[in-house]
């Protein structure tokens, strides 16, 4: 591949250029990915970036992303390859006298065929970054389609015959372990487990993300976020989540965020009525 | 110890606290620490974890056997600014690591936090031994800092003036433990690396690293696991809740959708090539759980009543029954939305589900299907969570056989090791023989179990 990174420090600088902040535990991996050769699973709760990161890959990278989005019921059809009838159909009405042997030909050629996302990543020339997000929502029978793939980069179609990777793509999965994933598929993948950012970290994201965000501002966000999600609530606040929350102070031109602040803005990072009042007790809130 | 030998007695010693290490995986490892710059310690660190830990709960275990079998490069023991910490006095120590505490240098990873956490242990934690050993351990450390007591003050220092008692004084009183907390286990880590030198690796390993979360034993769960246990038993729940779905989704395609399919053939001239189905109606699982709520299994059904809270949020129908000696419906305290601590505190103090405190069932199912027999139908799958010990008394099975003959399923689920079913009051294989009985000791047998279904 060698056009990827070439070392976890250079992993973590590019990415950190292009507005991603990634500490050693994310640099390696990913910079690992592309030197094995090997998809990268990235698994966490729900809003820490997960796509994000795949997303941050294609830029620095200058790769195209392809991006297959798995859902209950997603099959071979919608993931892999399909045959275009109608344009099938009309070959076969426009050429009304030629011979069976001929027409079957025809209409089973490149022209016919519909690329979708894992076809497409696996014939692409140029760089791809191939991420297959929310892998964990997808029935179990697309894992068994995809062992084929992310372990030789190629596939069968039986009317062209095995279609191998000219360039293999960087893959990343993203799931948010919903459902326990297959060892088969683990085991080809390399394991990044995204969680939380230590405050410092999220401090450094918000600056980042936010435009003119007073730093202290920043630090008591993060603070305050990192007490909410050891709450144990329904949903702990997400990355996203605190960004929104930072934007939203921006906007209303407060520089401090007070008791009565807080309690003003909770529902930005709160989206549960018990979140709120379980978050508001024990951070000794007024309560609206 | 050369570096292919430490690499693979470390991949053993992965597999001998339970983590699943492949073969594969292992030669993984191995190629990435090729490609890795081998001095750079977190780095490497991160190399094998990437490739050899794929849950995340499986990582604690899997840093402290890092720890142990890939030890940091000790520098010598001073400090930036020339304290000498040998012979400091231990007020300075102590204003020195209150400092450290307040910098936010533990949860960064400062290197210089790090060596004073073993120069502390170099200090405090040695203790002579048998002939010319010595030993070594945290609590001396501890007790000659005590960390725990400079809180006080540093929460007045980073305050700074700010009112005490509201938002700010909590979310600055989190921060100092959680750095508080990464002091200790780095006392306790250089502990470790330190009986690791005197008397090998494989003998502090065993004892160093604790079971991950989902083979603790549910009977056996301390507190800090149970809040672990939490964050396994929500995602199985759903799984529960689709397996038992899924099960009736035989066969994808429902009746045909005459419109859609006329409409999608006007694309191909007339001819119908693909067809069109209405879904099917999607089964709705009823689901009636039935729990001991007695103190004999009290870590158990504290894990039942979260796996029935889990339940209740991803299952349409759900009505929950708790039972010690008399049984109550204890659906009202789950109500979606609601806060599962409150509603186990609710339910405890409100339900009537105990006369004596000692667990009956055999009374408690009698109960159950007089009040509550309605509740099971031939679209319900019946849960029964107890370790089937009756106190000697009467079991009721033909009332149970009723009740798992009119459901459409019924499982029982069974804390004990199977190895003391039927000692002393225990009637399980009694009850089995009416209700498939499945031992369900640890996340890892429960998730055996969703996934057999």
């Amino acid at each position: 591949m060698g056009s990827w990174f070439a070392s976890p420090a250079d992993a973590r600088e590019r990415l950190g250029a292009a507005g991603y902040l990634a500490g050693d535990g994310v640099a390696t991996p990913v910079f690992l990915a592309a030197a094995l050769e090997k998809p990268l699973l990235v698994e966490g709760p729900a809003g820490v970036g997960k796509t994000q990161l795949a997303k941050a890959v294609a830029e620095v990278c200058g790769a195209e992303l392809i991006r297959l989005q798995c859902y209950e019921g997603l099959d071979e059809a919608r993931a892999l390859y399909e045959w275009n009838y109608k344009k099938q159909l009309l070959r076969i009405q426009a050429t009304g006298d030629q011979g069976w042997e001929e027409t079957q030909q025809d209409i089973f050629g490149e022209e016919f065929l519909l690329e979708r996302p894992l076809l497409r990543a696996i014939r692409r020339d140029a760089p791809a970054v191939l991420l297959i997000d929310e892998v964990d929502k997808a029935d179990v029978e697309v894992e068994g389609l995809l062992l084929e793939i992310l372990s030789d980069y190629q596939v069968t179609i039986p009317e062209l015959g095995t279609i191998t990777a000219v360039r293999r793509p960087y893959v990343v999965l993203t799931s948010n372990a919903t459902r326990e994933l297959s060892e088969a598929l683990k085991r080809r993948c390399l394991y990044l487990h995204l969680g939380y950012p230590t405050p410092e970290r999220e401090r450094d994201i918000v600056l980042a993300q936010v435009p003119g965000i007073e730093a202290a501002l920043a630090e008591r966000l993060a603070g305050t976020v990192a007490v909410l999600r050891a709450l144990e609530l329904k949903k702990s606040p997400s990355i996203a989540e605190t960004v929104d929350w930072a934007r939203t102070l921006v906007a209303l031109g407060r520089a401090e965020l007070d008791e009565a602040t807080t309690a003003g803005t909770l529902g930005v990072v709160l989206k549960h009525a018990s979140d709120q009042a379980r978050a508001a007790k024990e951070l000794g809130l007024p309560t609206a | 110890m050369g570096l292919l030998d430490r690499h693979v007695r470390f991949v053993a010693a992965l597999r001998a606290a339970g983590l699943p290490v492949s073969v594969a995986e292992g030669l993984d490892a191995a190629r990435a620490a090729g490609v890795v710059d081998l001095a750079a310690r977190e780095t490497l660190r991160e190399a094998y974890a990437a490739t050899l830990v794929k849950r995340a709960a499986h990582r604690p275990a899997f840093d402290t056997l890092f720890d142990l079998w890939f030890p940091p490069v000790v520098g010598a023991s001073q400090a930036a600014d020339g304290m000498d910490l040998d012979h400091a006095e231990v007020p300075e120590l102590r204003e020195r690591l209150a400092g450290l505490l307040m910098a936010g240098a533990a949860t960064a990873g400062d290197p210089e936090f790090a060596a004073f956490a073993r120069a502390m242990v170099e200090r405090f934690g040695r203790q002579p031994a048998a002939a010319g050993r010595q030993a070594w351990f945290s609590y001396p450390v501890l007790r000659a800092l005590s960390p725990g007591t400079l809180m006080a003050g540093m929460l007045r220092d980073v305050l700074a003036g700010q009112e005490r008692g509201g938002a700010a004084e909590k979310v600055a009183r989190r921060r100092l433990e959680d750095a508080l907390a990464a002091f200790e286990e780095a006392v306790a880590a250089d502990v470790r690396r330190r009986i690791a030198e005197e008397s090998g690796i494989e003998k502090i390993a065993r004892s160093a690293v604790r079971p991950p979360p989902e083979q603790v034993d549910f009977l056996r769960a301390a507190k800090a696991d149970l809040a672990a246990l939490r964050r396994e038993v929500h995602p199985l729940a759903r799984r529960l809740a689709t397996r038992l779905t899924v099960k009736h989704k035989t066969g994808r395609r429902g009746r045909l959708d005459f419109r859609r399919t006329v409409r999608a053939s006007l694309a191909t001239g007339g001819v119908p090539l693909t067809t069109h189905t209405r879904p099917r109606r999607p089964h709705k699982p009823e689901l009636v759980v039935l729990c001991d709520a007695s103190d004999s299994v009290a870590a158990f059904s504290q894990f039942t009543l979260l796996l029935t809270y889990a339940l209740r949020e991803q299952f349409a129908k759900v009505r929950a029954f708790a039972f010690v000696d008399t049984v109550d419906e204890i659906t009202r305290f789950f109500a979606p939305g609601a806060d599962v601590a409150d509603a186990v505190t609710r339910m405890t103090r409100e339900a009537d589900i105990s006369r004596f405190g000692r667990s009956d069932y055999g009374h408690a199912f009698e109960r159950f299907a007089g009040r509550y027999g309605e509740a099971v139908g031939p679209k319900t799958s019946l849960l029964i969570l107890g370790d089937a010990r009756t106190n000697h008394r009467p079991p009721a099975l033909a009332t149970v056989r009723d009740l798992a003959e009119r459901a459409r399923h019924a499982y029982w689920l069974n804390p004990e090791p199977r190895a003391q079913w039927d000692t002393g009051d225990s009637v399980a294989s009694a009850y089995g023989g009416v209700v498939e009985m499945v031992e369900c000791r640890n996340v890892a047998q429960l998730a055996a179990f969703i996934e057999d279904l």
